[in-house]
């Protein structure tokens, strides 16, 4: 049955060792996210000069340019660091804790 | 800290208030005048139309079972999932929209496009293998996993067909207005083909079609996209300063182009299209079906790492499209039109005709430069590009909305889940045949009205009532069905309510005087999902009925699978 590995799986220590890591880190990554996103929109909101203020003298491009560029390229870059970390070290872990419970 | 004065914390919410705009800006393409027919163009998406009515013909043979119709039968790859679900979210409207507003405005066009990317990673992180783990077919299967069956999948359908319905209107409308540009057809006419070939996809090739389609276009769309920003950056020796001098040099508004700049409007807004933005995305019905067509959650999460990847990509192909068409578009006169009064054209103290933006509207940037850079033949091919884009998003539309009613609806509430999987499949075509008519009939319907607030209304819905359901009933586990379904209804009334309310329909669509808006913020979303969070969190905490109780005590169980994916389904049964 189905509930009864469920069962086990709830008793097993490294079960909650994988909700507890993988939680704190999915929480931790979500907060860089925001952080990374929020702080450049509050950037934009508070020091409008400073993102205008031009990269070097004599330069067109803003400073705020290659910093929003940056946050795209920040997002794609934190999710695919999490995919590659939950698909290799949370898996692993998952599978022994699945087959575990299985050959009890 | 003195420094921080009201005005400028205002200005934040001038951000997103232009984001609300661009949003409303990149739905809605306008009314359009019809242009000469364009053969390149059309011989060009009777190519893609070939190809892929081939596929659904393939998929058909592959479509037998309610599975299939539904997820594909689970066989999409992370990767090949991750390109469909891009090609989801980048529809005509964000392609066209996104580069007419960097044509416009320079800088807040890029502000605009991280908007949209920072929904993807929090869907990543917190929802991408959950939904995979406890789902089958539709998001409703995860919401009602530990509840009952019947006022769950009733609110979950409500929730999909109502955010399906207003997502599709602009979708539609715009194809209308978008075809009559670029190829030179009746409104009718581009309203309905859209509407037939799309049904003959979801019809025969379901999920599998669907998918396949999305993929080809994603892939037509990124070559697309590319070629034309590096065409544009080959002509600046790929010197990015270069490009945005020159630029600076022609645009009307010059350096203003590379600051941050826009309509200064409140904080409130600021926050609300905010949090639309990045919540929304993770209760769009026919985004969140895309996980329940990978094998696992493993895949899973490869999809969304790809589709943020490529999403993020596309965002600074557009960027550099935009300064493209500033560059090279909007210094030719064969792309502007000339402005007319009293039938005939302005001329000024010379003698010289006055210029008044571009032949189509603003949202023409990235076409016209696709002619600038390519030539007619290029022209064609991404015109055919964008009306490949408009036809695979209706049909994944489509599809969603036709697995609410057979699968939550028919399978589930009236027939109490005893249905064989063939009855099932005959009432989602039936459905899929019913919702092509209907979206025929609103898109001519609509032709003539304002939808600019369609799809932000969409993105309000689905993270005010749908969002919040998911959310809470897969990580809370003092949850309940009473608790779910009154908030989820609240978030959903609240949003639309709230939404009426608004200036954007109440003075722009209904007519009444400027300032008599009830609610007066771009966004019902911080209103609408607070009191749907709130109503869940109450509701349930004074529920303490039996079924309250045994809802509490399959949590743990259900955790168990959600996390570990003991007992999700794998592949669907042949």
């Amino acid at each position: 049955m189905v509930e009864d590995i469920a069962a086990r799986v709830s008793a097993n220590p490294k079960y909650h060792r994988l909700v507890g890591t993988r939680g704190v880190y999915s929480v931790l990554m979500t907060l860089c996210v925001m952080v990374v996103y929020y702080g450049y929109i509050l950037l934009i909101a508070f020091d409008k000069e400073w993102l205008a203020g031009k990269l070097a003298g004599g330069m067109t491009t803003s400073i705020g340019i290659p910093l929003g560029v940056g946050v795209i390229v920040a997002t794609i870059i934190l999710t695919n660091i999490y995919v590659r970390r939950a698909n290799t070290e949370f898996d692993r872990l998952n599978a022994e804790i699945i087959s575990e419970a299985n050959r009890k | 800290m003195s420094r921080l004065s009201l005005s400028r914390v205002m200005s934040a919410g001038a951000l997103f208030a232009i984001a609300g705009a661009a949003y409303a800006a990149g739905a809605d393409l306008g009314q359009t005048t019809k242009q000469a027919t364009n053969w390149v163009a059309i011989i060009m998406f009777a190519g893609f139309v070939v190809i892929t009515l081939a596929i659904t013909k393939w998929a058909a043979a592959r479509t037998r079972s309610a599975a299939d119709f539904y997820t594909a039968g689970g066989g999409i790859t992370g990767f090949q999932n991750g390109l469909a679900i891009a090609g989801d979210y980048m529809s005509a409207a964000s392609f066209l929209g996104i580069s007419g507003l960097v044509f416009g405005s320079g800088f807040d066009g890029l502000i605009f496009s991280i908007g949209w990317l920072v929904g993807w990673p929090v869907i990543t992180f917190l929802m991408a293998e959950r939904l995979r783990n406890l789902g089958k077919f539709t998001f409703a299967d995860v919401a009602s996993y530990r509840f009952a069956q019947t006022p769950t999948r009733i609110f979950a359908a409500c929730g999909s067909l109502v955010v399906v319905a207003f997502y599709m209107i602009a979708q539609m409308v715009g194809a209308g207005q978008l075809i009559k540009v670029l190829f030179g057809l009746e409104y009718q006419y581009a309203v309905m083909i859209v509407g037939v070939l799309m049904m003959l996809y979801v019809l025969f090739g379901g999920m599998t079609a669907t998918t396949w389609v999305q993929i080809i276009k994603a892939c037509m769309l990124l070559v697309g996209a590319s070629f034309m920003a590096l065409a544009v950056l080959y002509q600046f020796n790929f010197n990015p300063e270069a490009l945005f001098a020159k630029a600076v040099e022609v645009h009307s508004k010059h350096d203003a182009i590379m600051a941050p700049g826009g309509l200064i409007k409140d904080p409130i807004s600021a926050i609300s299209v905010g949090m639309a933005l990045m919540f929304g995305t993770a209760g769009l019905p026919h985004i969140l079906m895309r996980f329940f067509t990978v094998p696992s959650a493993k895949e899973a999460r490869k999809s969304v790492g790809w589709a943020t990847t490529w999403i993020g990509y596309f965002y600074i192909l557009t960027f550099i499209i935009g300064f493209g068409a500033i560059v090279l578009v909007s210094t030719d006169p064969a792309y502007l039109a000339v402005k007319m009064a009293d039938g005939k054209p302005v001329l000024d103290a010379t003698g010289k005709v006055v210029y008044d933006g571009l032949k189509g509207g603003g949202n023409m940037a990235a076409i016209h430069l696709a002619n600038a850079v390519g030539g007619n033949v290029f022209l064609g091919f991404i015109s055919a590009v964008a009306f490949a884009t408009i036809l695979a998003v209706v049909a994944g539309l489509t599809l969603s909305g036709a697995s609410a009613v057979s699968h939550d609806l028919y399978a589930t509430v009236i027939k109490k889940g005893a249905v064989d999987s063939a009855a099932e499949l005959r009432v989602s075509k039936i459905t899929t045949i019913c919702l092509g008519i209907v979206a025929v009939i609103l898109g001519i319907a609509f032709e003539k009205e304002n939808v600019a607030y369609m799809v932000m209304l969409a993105f309000a819905i689905a993270c005010s009532a749908n969002f919040p359901v998911l959310f809470m009933a897969v990580l809370w586990k003092d949850c309940t069905t009473r608790g779910a379904v009154t908030g989820g209804f609240v978030g959903l009334l609240a949003s639309v309510g709230l939404t009426i309310v608004s200036p954007s329909v109440w003075e722009a669509v209904l007519h009444n005087p400027a300032g008599s808006a009830l609610f007066p913020y771009a966004s019902p979303a911080l209103f609408s999902m607070s009191a749907a969070f709130v109503t869940i969190y109450i509701v349930s905490k004074l529920d303490n009925s039996p079924q309250a109780q045994r809802e509490r005590l399959i949590y743990p169980a259900q955790r168990v699978r959600s996390e570990t994916g003991l007992g999700a389904v794998t592949s669907s049964a042949h």
